[in-house]
């Protein structure tokens, strides 16, 4: 930036930052109990940043939590644990195991079994148990067609609901952040970025990311036009082979419903080329959670899920 | 290469041709992936459309929104073109609709306002177009839709141009409106040009969008202002203990290290030390982005002050006119107490009176009513518990707005847009 120009402007990407900055910051300074949801993904990869950003030199304002299913790559479990220790910040995982342990959560059967759903459970007990009145999530508006209606703080009632026919009105940059006991909000400081815009500022700010997004060989087996990783206990069904493919992955999910996809993008430049390149969205190309029904975001939303 | 960020907002009810105007510009933009796509040939399938895309459904996120075909609330959509990225805040006209247009106008640097070529400029038309000037959007851009069913005519279009001319000249603070012939269904004049209106030689809806000039000003132009966030101060260790940093997002103009200031409302004096980032420290900055500023002096700042150059200071006063959009159906009334938010103050506010309501038909302000329903929009004079500190809405959009909030259920009630001191 130089003031000394006849136009000075902040780049697109600088915008988005200070804006994400600027909503973090009102977080910190309304709420009694802030928690930020890390899950070693792009996008909560980029929260932290933000949160240094925002935040530095203090330590920040809230811990983190990791919604742990016990079905995450453990590329990307060591990855959290080393990404937190480097910040010097505190971790609580909440295990969805626990939760089924306990009799909270049921475990679902079958090849097709996921932990996806069980996750609503374990976050909102945990958000109950700890007493978190707002969470930080990495969710974007341009993911899925239900998250193009919500707020970048998002209501929830005492039973962690959300609303979507019922929202506060959101204007200019004034967050309403009053809520009663037990209701808590989600926050969103990257509603208005694109997956695009996540990997151009991965790039821009040289963040470490865990190696799956990038190219590697796996074992993988196809199945409804995905790429699944392997792993010991799958159950495969009929016809399905495992086969060795050179994959990287566009999300970070559970191991048991994100797909890969086969890419040789092996840098953070070739992965921006890829994604502006792209002609199939994240969620559509790579996890099966949203294959359920026309409505299967907006159904778990409306849940509590993240 | 850097691109600009547009923002621009719509509005309209699904008659209007709407959600088929936005699905159109992003499938002829190349902005819908395969795996939509396929979403929205299934469902116009089960809707019964054989073989056509129904663009409309591109843009329907919620499942009643599917299932009646209405839009419920304001939807943001992201897409990009190699000259620009855009983030359009779609607004349902058919209910709470003056709500949700003041929502999607808040933020948006353009307006594009429907017209239906059959049946003229209506009043959701003339609703869109004051709110958008109302709310300091300077650009409109009148879409004609629909021109395929008017035997895409030249001379309807001209009637259409000078009837929206007409009521559009009464409307303050419009710098340009534009008008294009389109037909959204067709893809005619969205992104590609029309073959049917050879007449038309103005722009196309996409390129003008591409190309339009938002409002700027340098930011050495307008004044500094900082309302203040955040304090910065860590605890333990030597070199922490010094520190006291003031965390905000510049709203408006420009700060350099050195710049004598002052903090309002209190008024104390001091000099900026240093503009900290965590990318380092910087000698200037410039809204809007987000900083850290040190002080040459202690003093005692909290959250919801407001930094800025002595000699350019904003209005400080407890009593402020404004116009306020009303949100809920529990009027507002005289004597009423609301949570007023005003850059990052928190605040109660009191409705001392109710001087006028907008008629959005003949853009007259009617006498005083005895309150303002929901989706009117009034001047209203308010009292505060603290001092603000703020500048008229129509010169700055940060420091110009609030919002009220109902103290018992909550919820976001209105938007007001400050006038003056009262």
């Amino acid at each position: 930036m130089n003031l000394t120009a006849t136009r000075p402007q902040l780049s697109h990407l600088r915008a988005l930052e200070s804006e994400a900055i600027h909503v973090m910051r009102e977080v910190a300074a309304e709420f009694e109990r802030p928690v930020l949801l890390f899950s070693g993904g792009k996008d909560s990869i980029v929260l932290l940043r933000l949160a240094e950003k925002a935040f530095r030199p203090a330590p920040f304002p809230f811990p983190l939590m990791h919604v742990d299913t016990g079905h995450n790559f453990p590329e990307v479990i060591e990855f959290r644990d080393r990404r937190v220790a480097e910040l010097g910040e505190r971790l609580i995982v909440a295990s969805v195991q626990e939760s089924i342990d306990k009799g909270r959560a049921v475990e679902e059967t079958g090849p097709r079994a996921s932990r996806n759903r069980l996750q609503t459970v374990t976050l909102l007990d945990a958000i109950a148990e700890h007493g978190f009145d707002a969470a930080f999530g990495g969710a974007r508006r341009d993911e899925e067609r239900a998250r193009a209606k919500e707020r970048v703080f998002s209501f929830r009632d005492d039973f962690g609901q959300w609303d979507p026919k019922n929202q506060r009105p959101e204007l200019w940059n004034l967050y309403n952040g009053r809520i009663a006991r037990g209701e808590h909000v989600r926050v969103f400081p990257l509603s208005n970025w694109t997956e695009l815009d996540v990997w151009e500022y991965i790039d821009q700010e040289q963040l470490e990311v865990p190696s799956i997004y990038f190219s590697h060989e796996r074992e993988v087996f196809r199945r409804d036009g995905m790429v699944y990783a392997w792993r010991a206990g799958t159950e495969l069904l009929d016809g399905e082979e495992i086969t060795s493919e050179r994959v990287r992955y566009r999300t970070v999910g559970d191991m048991s419903c994100t797909g890969g996809v086969v890419s040789e993008a092996a840098t953070l430049e070739e992965i921006v080329l890829e994604i502006a390149a792209t002609r199939l969205t994240e969620r559509g190309e790579t996890r099966a959670d949203d294959r359920v029904s026309e409505a299967a975001m907006e159904d778990r939303k409306k849940a509590g899920y993240f | 290469m850097t691109l600009d960020l547009l923002r621009f907002t719509t509005a309209g009810s699904v008659d209007d041709g709407k959600s088929t105007l936005i699905g159109r510009l992003l499938y002829d933009s190349k902005q819908v992936f395969e795996d939509q796509l396929e979403h929205v040939a299934l469902a116009s399938e089960r809707r019964g459309g054989e073989g056509t895309l129904d663009l409309a459904l591109l843009t329907d996120g919620l499942r009643a929104e599917r299932e009646q075909g209405i839009t419920i609330d304001v939807a943001y959509r992201y897409f990009a073109t190699a000259r620009r990225r855009f983030i359009i805040a779609d607004c349902p006209g058919h209910r709470q609709y003056t709500r949700n247009m003041v929502t999607g106008a808040s933020t948006a640097d353009v307006s594009v306002v429907l017209l239906d070529a059959r049946r003229g400029v209506l009043e959701q038309s003339k609703r869109h177009a004051f709110i958008s000037a109302l709310l300091g959007i300077p650009e409109m851009v009148v879409a004609v839709n629909k021109m395929d069913l008017v035997e895409h005519s030249r001379e309807r279009f001209g009637e259409l141009v000078s009837e929206f001319g007409g009521f559009a000249e009464r409307l303050s603070g419009v710098r340009s409106i534009t008008y294009i012939p389109m037909s959204a269904l067709n893809g005619d004049n969205v992104v590609e040009r029309s073959p049917n209106m050879g007449w038309y030689d103005g722009p196309v809806l996409l390129e003008h969008l591409e190309q339009v000039e938002v409002a700027y000003d340098h930011p050495d132009e307008k004044p500094a202002r900082f309302p203040v966030q955040w304090v910065i101060r860590p605890a333990g260790g030597a070199e922490a203990e010094d520190y006291r940093g003031y965390s905000g997002q510049l709203a408006s103009g420009a700060l350099r290290r050195g710049d004598e200031v002052t903090v309002l409302p209190g008024g104390g004096r001091t000099r900026i030390a240093a503009i900290d980032t965590f990318d380092g420290e910087l000698e200037e900055a410039m809204a809007p982005m987000s900083l850290t500023l040190r002080l040459e002096d202690e003093l005692d700042i909290s959250r919801g002050e407001l930094i800025c150059h002595p000699e350019r200071a904003p209005i400080v006063a407890r009593e402020l006119a404004a116009d306020v959009c009303w949100m809920t159906e529990e009027p507002l009334r005289p004597g009423s107490r609301y949570v007023l938010k005003h850059t990052s103050r928190n605040a109660t506010a009191v409705v001392d009176e109710i001087d006028d309501v907008v008629d959005v038909h003949t853009l007259e302000r009617d006498p005083p009513p005895a309150e303002l329903a929901l989706n009117d929009i009034g001047r209203v004079r308010l009292r505060t518990s603290s001092p603000l500190a703020f500048d008229p809405y129509t010169s700055n959009r940060r420091t110009g707005s609030f919002i009220l909030i109902d103290e018992s259920s909550n919820r976001t009630v209105g938007a007001g847009m400050i006038a003056a001191a009262a």
